[in-house]
């Protein structure tokens, strides 16, 4: 067992400052391990708000977390020393969400591919670079004599998207976190880059964070999947029994609203109730929102209970069978 | 067969610009039954916007628009600017893509629905306005307080309502939503849509979705025309087109689709979309086709033909 990256009892509090009225808690108390004996494609999935992008920019260290830490191979990626940070910076790569943002266009292909292979020193003569540049563009699909020579303006989105995925491709890292990686592009390309994600998942066995409010791709690209809500695990376990069994009621909610290509399969009945605002204190986050809701859900966090050996659910409607720990949340994926 | 509520004949919308000629919409032809919902469904830059903004005759120079629009047997083409705006609203109105940027952020809500009414020439006392307002925001399940609040104290859901509380404010005969839900989340984009279609079957409306997005086609709209390339590929009922997609690019493109029970099948469409600057001669589709007719596809553009009872496609393999 190798843990690569870990979030540790991660709190992230926005504005106002802990305890104060204002503030929002992005982030509750999230325990995760990302382990690279088992490179899965891991799905964090929720709507917006639901903390996703900042468990992110927190493994990513773009964000300090408010209580708790983030380590890298063990060691918290803000007490690290230059060396490590370094290392770090080059095994954990990411796509993001906006392909339209991420690129400087003032800058041709070229440059943008091989400034991770300078500063890492990947390659001593130009034509090693070169073969490096050619190599991870073909891999995405890309024809690099099309590609290479041109600013990113003269590309498409899909095209764009591909290249951020190339780039990351070079460095061969150890994790690959991609932020919406689709929701830009497309629909016709959607299939092409998720497919290149996969393969890379399963060429470099590297395991794969794929963060998204959509759970069609999710439940297509995925093996294991965490529904999170307000910044808590709401559900999590393998893709296949959580998107056709969701087991907690907001899951069933997110599921039940998921617009099939099918007009064979309209949308299944979104059972949702309005209770005004959320329970500050320390209930269920969805209680106000949930139709099964009882007492017990407005006073008490539920744990998250076993509902199966690979599936687990934070709702006290399964009260009574096994319960996981937060921090062993990661070994639900080991398999 | 009743009379279709929107006559679409030839339509044109090109933008004569330096670089050559822009044929962002290029020759469609498409009939409206009343009370029928349509979904237009395109990759971005197929033109699909281009052919909303056209039929509401809001394509500015260099852009022209050619053709027929006939709406109810009026031709909107023909008409002066001045009877145009006035059938903006009263008789075909649009609901706008990304309802976040299309209020205005510092007048009220309330105002934001009057001003149309006021400006189409609806005179009302203040208690009739109120009463107006409070049944706009009860059809589009809002509450009333709505009216005297800003933009920015609404989520996204409840901007994206206002704005279709204002599109039918007027009762019009046709909607047009321009991917009414695609910045909210799979929860309220379902609950938004559920209050469009309910509004359009109760008030007996006609619509023409426009999205890219098949899921959301395929659970609310009855009929599907798919646009390429400034071009009608393929139009049909949307049951027949999801069971039996004619043209390749409808085929690529409905495999492409994650659906329930088929994991981990990925299957795009190679190449990208063609540039409508100049295109080429023959069909725009043939250097991504799977299934190309040498020597007919590259050179002969096909027309757009009636193979089926409603369903139409433009592809020579049908000929």
């Amino acid at each position: 067992m190798t843990t690569l990256m870990e979030l540790k009892n991660v709190t992230k509090v926005f504005g106002g400052g802990l305890g104060k009225k204002d503030a929002t808690i992005a982030l509750d108390n999230m325990s995760f391990a990302v382990d690279t004996d088992f490179p899965h494609i891991i799905t964090i999935a929720g709507e917006s708000g639901s903390g996703k992008t900042t468990m992110m920019m927190l493994l990513l260290g773009f964000y300090e977390p408010s209580l708790g830490q983030v380590l890298y191979g063990g060691k918290d990626i803000f007490k690290m020393g230059k060396e490590d940070t370094l290392d770090f910076r080059r095994n954990v790569q990411a796509v993001f969400q906006d392909p339209f943002a991420v690129y400087n266009p003032f800058y041709k292909v070229d440059n943008l591919l091989s400034i991770p292979i300078k500063n890492f020193g990947l390659a001593k003569t130009q034509a090693d670079t070169h073969d490096l540049m050619s190599d991870a563009l073909s891999r995405v699909g890309l024809r690099p004599e099309e590609t290479l020579g041109r600013f990113p303006h003269q590309l498409s989105g899909g095209q764009r998207q591909r290249i951020a995925v190339a780039r990351a491709l070079i460095l061969k890292p150890k994790l690959l976190i991609a932020d919406e990686p689709v929701s830009m592009v497309d629909a016709s390309l959607r299939a092409t880059i998720l497919k290149q994600i996969r393969e890379l998942n399963q060429v470099l066995r590297i395991p794969v964070l794929y963060i998204t409010h959509d759970l069609t791709t999710a439940y297509h690209v995925s093996e294991y999947i965490m529904v999170l809500y307000h910044g808590s695990v709401m559900e999590a376990g393998d893709v296949e029994t959580v998107i056709r069994q969701p087991k907690h009621p907001y899951t069933q909610l997110l599921v039940n609203s998921i617009p099939w290509p099918d007009p064979n399969q309209l949308w299944g009945e979104a059972a949702e109730v309005v209770r005004g605002r959320a329970s500050k204190g320390n209930g269920c986050k969805f209680a106000n929102r949930c139709p099964k809701a009882f007492d017990k859900c407005w006073e008490n966090r539920p744990e998250l209970y076993k509902t199966t050996n690979d599936h687990v659910a934070g709702c006290f409607l399964y009260e009574g069978s096994a319960v996981l720990e937060q921090h062993d949340l990661g070994k639900l994926f080991h398999k | 067969m009743n009379q279709p509520l929107l006559e679409i004949k030839d339509l044109k919308t090109y933008f004569y610009v330096k670089a050559g000629t822009v044929k962002a919409v290029d020759g469609v032809t498409l009939n409206l039954d009343p009370g029928v919902k349509m979904g237009l469904v395109g990759e971005s830059g197929s033109g699909k916007t281009t052919m909303a903004l056209a039929v509401m005759r809001m394509i500015k120079p260099p852009g022209t628009i050619q053709g027929k629009i006939s709406l109810n047997g009026v031709d909107l083409v023909t008409l002066s600017n001045e009877e145009m705006r006035k059938a903006r609203l009263s008789q075909i109105s649009m609901i706008p893509q990304g309802a976040m940027n299309s209020l205005n952020p510092v007048a009220r809500i309330r105002n934001q629905i009057l001003d149309g009414l006021e400006d189409h020439g609806v005179k009302l006392s203040k208690s009739e306005a109120n009463d107006r307002l409070a049944q706009l925001l009860q059809i589009v399940e809002l509450p009333t307080k709505v009216a005297d609040m800003y933009p920015h104290e609404l989520s996204g859901g409840m901007k994206q309502r206002v704005t279709v509380a204002i599109a039918i404010s007027m009762g019009p005969k046709l909607i047009i939503a321009d991917e009414p839900t695609s910045a909210l989340d799979v929860v309220i984009q379902r609950q938004v849509m559920e209050t469009i279609t309910r509004l359009v079957r109760e008030l007996n409306l006609s619509m023409i979705l426009i999205g890219h997005d098949m899921g959301l086609m395929a659970q609310s709209v009855e009929r599907l025309a798919v646009m390429y390339a400034g071009k009608l590929a393929e139009t049909g009922g949307v049951k027949e087109m999801f069971a039996d997609p004619l043209h390749p690019y409808t085929q690529k493109m409905i495999s492409s689709l994650p659906v329930l029970g088929r994991r981990g099948v990925f299957e795009g469409i190679q190449g990208i979309p063609p540039s409508v600057i100049n295109p080429p001669p023959g069909c725009l589709f043939a250097a991504r086709c799977p299934k190309v007719i040498a020597g007919t596809c590259q050179e002969i553009s096909p027309a757009l033909r009636e193979v089926r009872p409603g369903r139409w496609v433009s592809c020579h393999l049908y000929n």
